[in-house]
């Protein structure tokens, strides 16, 4: 569980501190991951497969997240010929 | 055969229906054979039911068709049924015809005109909607009905709508009548309130029964009842939007602002007749207003150069003889001077048109004269109509209906020898200016002659309703003429009898004398100031007390003028200086509250995708503390 909230952490500041969007895509399967190991040792702790169910769903969800974001991802460097978020902040309010 | 009445009503509905969805389409032929046919057919029934009703009355006279009920709601449920007994026989029939024919005349008229189908469809919805306003048998129908022809006497109005001056007159026409009814939908709750009921019959049996004579209820309801029919019938003090509406297609003044729509106030207080007797103040402010009406509206006429302007006031004065005839227990007179009204009324306007469609819509009659050899069929059409507006002695409608009128003002108990008087002067007023109206326009020297000739579709109407002036009222004939009175005798079944008080040292003979007398002072006067000496009538109004007096009426005794300042201004100031008013401020309040707001959270919208993570971040950690602390 220690290792899980660490990795949760890390990937949480990879996210905020990173403006590479590959980088940030990264962080975010580290966070799901991380989410996971939290579920599967929680299920090995009282003993119930209701963790390992959770965890093989969010492995379907995050190769889904994964193939939208690489897709987003080749589009905005088509569109701005760099993988920096902060040139693609044109959307202001 | 009485269970076809509501076919009455129904044509006319269904193709005005058919004529406003599919309008154009149609074309110009069809849409004139379902306009008139509809109103065609409408005529054959009724004719069909009154025949049935002449050959074998239903008991009593009167018989009710309930069709369905209209709503039902804590004990009040008003149905949509038909009541007819003579005097709605009687509207009918005469609404029916002169809607008939006047509608064969507009395919003529309005031929090659823009809004044919639509004009087809209005004037059908009129006729339906004033069916519903005779046939009705409670008070919310007619109420219906009432306002159903006030919709379609502002659509009509305004139907040249590209001018603006015709869409102001519609307005005008539209709010003014819409004081009266505000004061009739006063009376019906009055009535309901202490009643019970709408529906007429029962309705005025309980008034008879819990409210003695004289009381402060029927006074109130039949005021407020009197208030609407003033505005519907253009009496003093609501008869400025009559001269106004005229900006309509002269069909239109023809049918509704002549021979029926403005009748429907007379309808009005003859069909709650039994009120107005329980309530003589009431009464005598009907006989009040009419008799000021037909003097005011006499001497209005006179001034007038518009040639339907000048008809439309001699409308409203015949329509003020209607009231006197009703405020002084006079009904069945009142009612026979509507029917040969409408006969005469209608030719008069329907002649006007053809007057008008020849000069190419020129309408003041200073700019014509001399029409009499080139417009033959509507000089003779005027003289006839013309002659029964004024009451020309024996042989035509008008002298035998007013007659019987001023009779029953002089003789009733109710009635007196001022308002007498003041009947005369009106009937010397009406032959003045009919016939000033008919020596100015084709008399005289020709300046523009006419540019072509109407067709028979405009020329038959005008035949059949000329000679209905003339024979109109021969249905009634008075004592000193074989006492034969058909018509009262028919209408005694819903009205009561004229009450003659003590017999006036006069008698009727004599009366009618003098009222016969009048008219030919009437009609030498005008002879004499308006053919023979043109120049002295020209010179009176062009100088001095004359000058002024003829601005006066001209303005219709500046009631316009008046009710500008009284009203319209006062309102319109107040409306202009409030313009940010209190309750407005709450709306303005709470849209600068929501700029104020979007300019605040549009502020957090950077679009960097870190700085939104962040935000989303910390919103979790705020919430998982809170989640953790609660």
């Amino acid at each position: 569980m220690l290792l899980a909230g660490i990795l949760f952490a890390l990937g949480m500041i990879g996210l905020l501190a990173r403006r590479n969007l590959l980088f940030i895509l990264m962080s975010i399967e580290v966070m799901l991951n991380a989410a996971g190991l939290a579920f599967v040792s929680a299920g090995a702790r009282w003993g119930q497969a209701d963790g390992q169910v959770m965890f093989l769903f969010i492995l379907a969800v995050a190769a889904a997240e994964v193939a939208v974001g690489l897709a987003l991802l080749l589009r905005l460097y088509h569109r701005f010929q760099s993988l920096d978020t902060d040139s693609a902040s044109e959307m202001r309010g | 055969m009485f269970h076809l009445l509501w076919l009455v009503p129904a044509f006319p509905v269904v193709s005005a229906a058919l004529l406003m969805l599919f309008g154009r389409r149609l074309g110009d032929r069809m849409a004139a054979f379902l306009g008139c046919g509809s109103i065609g057919l409408s005529a054959v029934v009724s004719i069909l039911i009154a025949w049935r009703f002449l050959a074998a009355p239903p008991p009593g006279a009167a018989l009710t068709e309930h069709l369905w009920t209209w709503m039902s709601v804590a004990g009040f449920s008003p149905g949509i049924s038909l009541y007819l007994d003579a005097l709605s026989l009687i509207f009918m029939l005469v609404v029916a015809f002169v809607s008939f024919f006047i509608h064969v005349y507009s395919v003529e008229y309005m031929r090659g005109d823009e809004g044919f189908s639509r004009f087809f469809a209005y004037m059908n919805l009129f006729v339906a909607s004033m069916m519903l306003l005779v046939l009705g048998d409670n008070l919310l129908l007619l109420y219906l009905g009432w306002e159903g022809v006030g919709l379609c006497s502002y659509l009509l109005i305004g139907f040249w709508y590209t001018d603006p001056k015709n869409g102001l007159a519609a307005q005008k026409a539209f709010i003014v009548t819409r004081v009266g009814d505000t004061a009739m939908a006063l009376g019906l709750f009055l009535l309901y309130q202490q009643l019970g009921t709408l529906t007429i019959q029962p309705l005025m049996h309980a008034a008879q029964l819990a409210w003695p004579h004289g009381s402060v209820y029927a006074t109130a309801a039949g005021l407020l009842l009197l208030g609407g029919a003033c505005g519907k019938s253009a009496q003093l003090p609501l008869q400025t939007w009559l001269p106004d509406a005229m900006a309509g297609p002269t069909p239109t003044s023809a049918l509704i602002h002549a021979a029926t729509m403005v009748t429907a106030g007379v309808y009005l207080i003859a069909r709650t007749h039994v009120l107005f007797a329980l309530a003589p103040t009431a009464q005598f402010a009907v006989a009040v207003v009419g008799a000021a009406t037909l003097i005011a509206a006499g001497f209005a006429a006179l001034t007038q150069d518009d040639i339907k302007r000048i008809l439309a006031y001699s409308t409203v004065s015949q329509i003020g003889y209607m009231f006197l005839g009703l405020g002084v227990g006079a009904w069945t007179a009142a009612i026979f001077h509507f029917m040969t009204h409408a006969f005469f009324k209608a030719l008069l306007f329907l002649a006007s048109g053809m007057v008008i469609t020849s000069m190419h819509h020129e309408q003041n009659i200073f700019k014509m004269g001399g029409l009499r050899k080139h417009l033959r069929l509507a000089y003779w059409a005027f003289v006839i109509g013309g002659c029964s507006l004024a009451g020309l002695p024996l042989v035509t409608a008008g002298f035998y209906s007013k007659g019987l009128i001023l009779w029953g003002t002089l003789s009733s108990p109710v009635g007196s020898t001022t308002l007498w008087i003041f009947g005369t002067i009106g009937v010397f007023m009406t032959s003045l200016y009919t016939f000033r109206l008919i020596f100015i326009t084709f008399h005289g020297e020709c300046h523009h002659p006419p540019s072509h000739k109407t067709g028979w579709l405009m020329g038959v109407p005008v035949i059949v309703l000329s000679v209905l002036s003339i024979v109109g009222g021969f249905v009634e004939l008075p004592a000193y003429l074989g006492n034969h009175p058909w018509f009262t005798n028919f209408l005694q079944s819903a009205l009561p009898a004229t009450v003659e008080g003590p017999h006036p040292a006069l008698g009727e003979l004599g009366s009618e004398a003098l009222v016969v007398l009048t008219f030919f002072v009437g009609l030498w006067a005008a002879w004499f100031f308006f053919l023979k000496r043109r120049d002295l009538a020209t010179a009176l109004s062009a100088k001095g007390l004359g000058r002024a007096l003829h601005h006066w009426w001209y303005t219709d005794w500046g009631m316009d003028w008046l009710y500008d300042r009284l009203f319209v201004r006062p309102v319109g100031w107040f409306s202009n200086t409030n313009k940010t008013d209190a309750v407005d401020l709450i709306y303005t309040g709470a849209a600068a509250a929501t700029r104020t707001g979007w300019r605040a959270l549009s502020l957090t919208e950077t679009g960097r995708v870190r700085w939104y993570a962040t935000a989303l971040v910390l919103g979790a950690v705020i919430f998982i503390f809170l989640g953790a602390l609660l």
